[in-house]
């Protein structure tokens, strides 16, 4: 069989693949995002036994050990716990943690560079102070956070891959099944996968400049703060 | 007399050792302007937050109208709702139209209809002379035009009195005068103002009652033609002299 | 065999591990810093084609996963007669990945360096490589403090993908002893703390020279 043709017959499970990559980067950030927000609000306006508590702990945890040794204590810990929970799910429950870990020091930057004046001006028209998240901080906050979280989609879509470890047919699982298939190229069917990544990654990037072009404040520039320590900036 | 819409009675705040207020007691009668002054860091800024509580003070009691601000039952948002305040570097709220700066209060706080908001925000607008910047963002708008729309920001909540936090001071010199001349018209027009300002100019001309403050007490309050020519304290009079030196007696 | 007994049986192995996870990310990180500071250079101050090569590279490998590179490497480059061992695919994928963030963050720094601090050093008659090395590499240097100790971070968390391809590292050695005793979930667990206290104590590290190195009052 010619290079062309391996390819070929190959795409169609190239491609639900990389559904199922697409569904696993969809799920990571979503929780993150959630998940992220709650953190960072937490943190800026939460009493701080909860920051040292709950949220700093959580934060430095799926901050430091990696994405793969995350991805194996909630696979195995499932079934050490006797918990049912798909491959699937496992991944998502740990790419979703640790991006929440990272979209939560995305949005408080964010948070705290937009500083105290904003919500000094929403108290003083009466509004509590979820109103002024609402109305005034987080509107805000997403707009500035825009650029770091396409960073997050990158890095999230890329570290999707490693769903392949514990068994999700994700893209590159669907190349190693074809490589076993045709007995060898896999220089050919890797590149292939890696070309199809490169595409996502750009695609979407594309998308996220338009939403920061889209909802640019005219005039307006954030100064973005820099963090000081290096575990709050990883 | 017209009858008294704040009291503020021994009002005492301190960041550590730092003591800011250190008892601090008037009060400010319907339709009144009163203007602080006094040397930078005295205290003045910090009265002015703990008078909505933006601040908290840490002992003293203040009173708006018969209703006590510092009684914990008090709805401090609805009493903040009917104070105004116009700060320093303006706090415009960066990702919203000036519409929607002016707006964004009546419709979340008071829950007035889009509709009636918009009217009333317009209204408002025009009154400080910005109808046609509706449309507009903060960054957009010079620095005078931007205080401009943040004492519209402040009217349209129809509030009971204002409170402003040297609204000239972050401003290039040019751009004093039309915010000056939109508080005066506001004072000519009955608002009840309590200003910290610099502007000796203003004081003198509108002002009803002078409260010059140092390290954290009241020196010495009174009308305008007392504090500026009769004048019964050195540290008073030292200030006016230097103040009016540094800044001249800017004429309205 | 209680938590306790077993991490401290399959410490010595795991620690084993860790040292081979340290020396993958030191090695990693001196590639990336050979071949990251020419690519930004090539990026700021080369000409049009190479301009063009550097960002193509970069923009490829930051857009690719690192395992998609591991395996190239190493499942793909013996297609062409490309033989490497997993130890040796590890450091070079590392070490081309690294590179590519690396150049990034050194174009950000050089570009950061300001414009008159060029015109002064031509002012007193350098020319433009002698203005690069004495003027914009120095304080470049200095700004790329930052990002760069992100970056040893990084490359240390994702040393542990080396894995995928049986390079011996602390995941490897992890996955071995669980072949054996079956406790996958606890020998996960030290691996995980043991990534916990070198991240930690090396991020204290990096603060300590973040702030020996800093210009003063920049």
């Amino acid at each position: 069989m010619d290079q062309l043709s391996i390819i070929w017959q190959g795409l169609p499970s190239l491609l639900s693949g990389t559904l199922v990559t697409l569904n696993l980067t969809f799920y990571f950030l979503a929780l993150g995002f959630i998940l992220g927000i709650i953190l960072a609000l937490g943190r800026v306006y939460g009493p701080s036994y909860v920051k040292i508590l709950i949220i700093l702990p959580f934060e430095r945890f799926f901050r430091a050990v990696p994405e793969l040794v995350l991805l194996f204590l909630f696979y195995f810990g499932s079934s050490f716990f006797h918990i049912n929970i798909s491959a699937f799910i496992a991944a998502v429950l740990a790419m979703g943690f640790r991006s929440a870990a990272y979209q939560a020091q995305i949005f408080r930057g964010a948070i705290l560079s937009i500083g105290e004046d904003q919500m000094k001006a929403a108290r003083s028209l009466g509004m509590n102070t979820l109103q002024s998240i609402r109305f005034v901080i987080l509107p805000q906050a997403l707009r500035l956070s825009i650029p770091s979280w396409a960073n997050e989609y990158a890095v999230v879509l890329k570290d999707s891959s490693l769903a392949y470890a514990v068994g999700v047919t994700e893209l590159l699982r669907q190349g190693r099944y074809i490589v076993a298939r045709t007995f060898g190229n896999a220089l050919l069917v890797y590149t292939v996968c890696a070309l199809i990544y490169f595409i996502l990654v750009f695609a979407g990037n594309q998308v996220l400049k338009h939403l920061e072009e889209k909802y640019k404040i005219p005039g307006y520039e954030f100064k973005q703060r820099r963090e000081q320590s290096v575990l709050e900036r990883i | 007399m017209p009858e008294v819409i704040l009291k503020v009675e021994n009002l005492y705040k301190s960041y550590g050792e730092l003591t800011v207020l250190n008892g601090i007691s008037f009060q400010v009668r319907q339709g009144e302007t009163t203007v602080i002054i006094g040397t930078s860091g005295t205290g003045k800024s910090t009265l002015l937050t703990c008078i909505n509580l933006i601040t908290p003070p840490d002992k003293g009691r203040i009173w708006l109208e018969e209703i006590e601000i510092t009684d914990p039952k008090t709805d401090i948002n609805l009493v903040r709702s009917s104070i105004g305040m116009v700060f320093q570097h303006f706090n415009l709220f960066t990702h919203l139209t000036v519409l929607d700066n002016v707006r964004l209060g009546l419709t979340v706080v008071k829950k007035i209809p889009k509709d009636r908001a918009t009217a009333i925000s317009i209204e408002k607008l025009n009154l400080v002379g910005l109808a046609d910047k509706l449309n507009s963002y903060p960054a957009q708008l010079s620095g005078g035009q931007q205080q401009r729309v943040s004492i519209a920001r402040a009217l349209a909540m129809d509030p009971k009195l204002i409170l402003f936090d040297e609204p000239t001071s972050a401003l290039d010199p040019e751009l004093i005068g039309e915010v000056l001349n939109v508080m005066v018209k506001l004072a000519e027009s009955g608002m009840t103002m309590v200003v910290v300002s610099h502007e000796m100019g203003f004081a003198r001309a509108v002002a009803n009652d002078i409260i010059f403050m140092e390290n954290g007490i009241i020196v010495e309050e009174g009308d305008p033609e007392t504090m500026f020519h009769h004048s019964r304290n050195p540290r008073t009079q030292e200030f006016l002299h230097k103040i009016t030196e540094l800044y001249g007696g800017r004429p309205k | 065999m209680s938590f306790l007994e077993l991490t401290w049986n399959i410490l010595p192995k795991l620690l084993e591990g860790t040292a081979i996870t340290i020396e993958l990310t030191l090695i990693a990180i001196t590639i990336g810093i050979l071949m990251g500071i020419p690519v930004a250079l090539g990026r700021v101050y080369g000409n049009k084609s190479i301009y063009t090569i550097c960002t193509f590279f970069v923009e490829i490998i930051r857009g690719t996963p690192l395992l998609t590179q591991l395996f190239i490497l190493y499942f793909g480059l013996p297609s062409i007669g490309i033989m490497l061992s997993p130890f040796k695919a590890a450091l070079i994928g590392m070490g081309i990945n690294s590179a590519a963030y690396q150049a990034e963050y050194f174009r950000g720094a050089i570009q950061s360096v300001k414009e008159e601090q060029l015109i002064a050093a031509y002012s007193l008659g350098m020319r433009q490589g002698q203005a690069i090395r004495y003027i914009v590499l120095p304080q470049m240097f200095r700004l790329v403090i930052p990002s760069w100790s992100n970056e040893l971070i990084y490359l240390l968390k994702y040393s542990s993908m080396a894995y995928m391809i049986q390079a011996p590292e602390i995941m490897s050695q992890g996955r071995l002893i669980a072949s054996r005793n079956f406790r996958t979930f606890e020998v996960f667990i030290v691996v995980a703390l043991i990534y916990l206290v070198l991240v930690l104590v090396l991020s204290k590290l990096l603060d300590l020279m973040e702030r020996r190195f800093s210009i003063p009052g920049l």
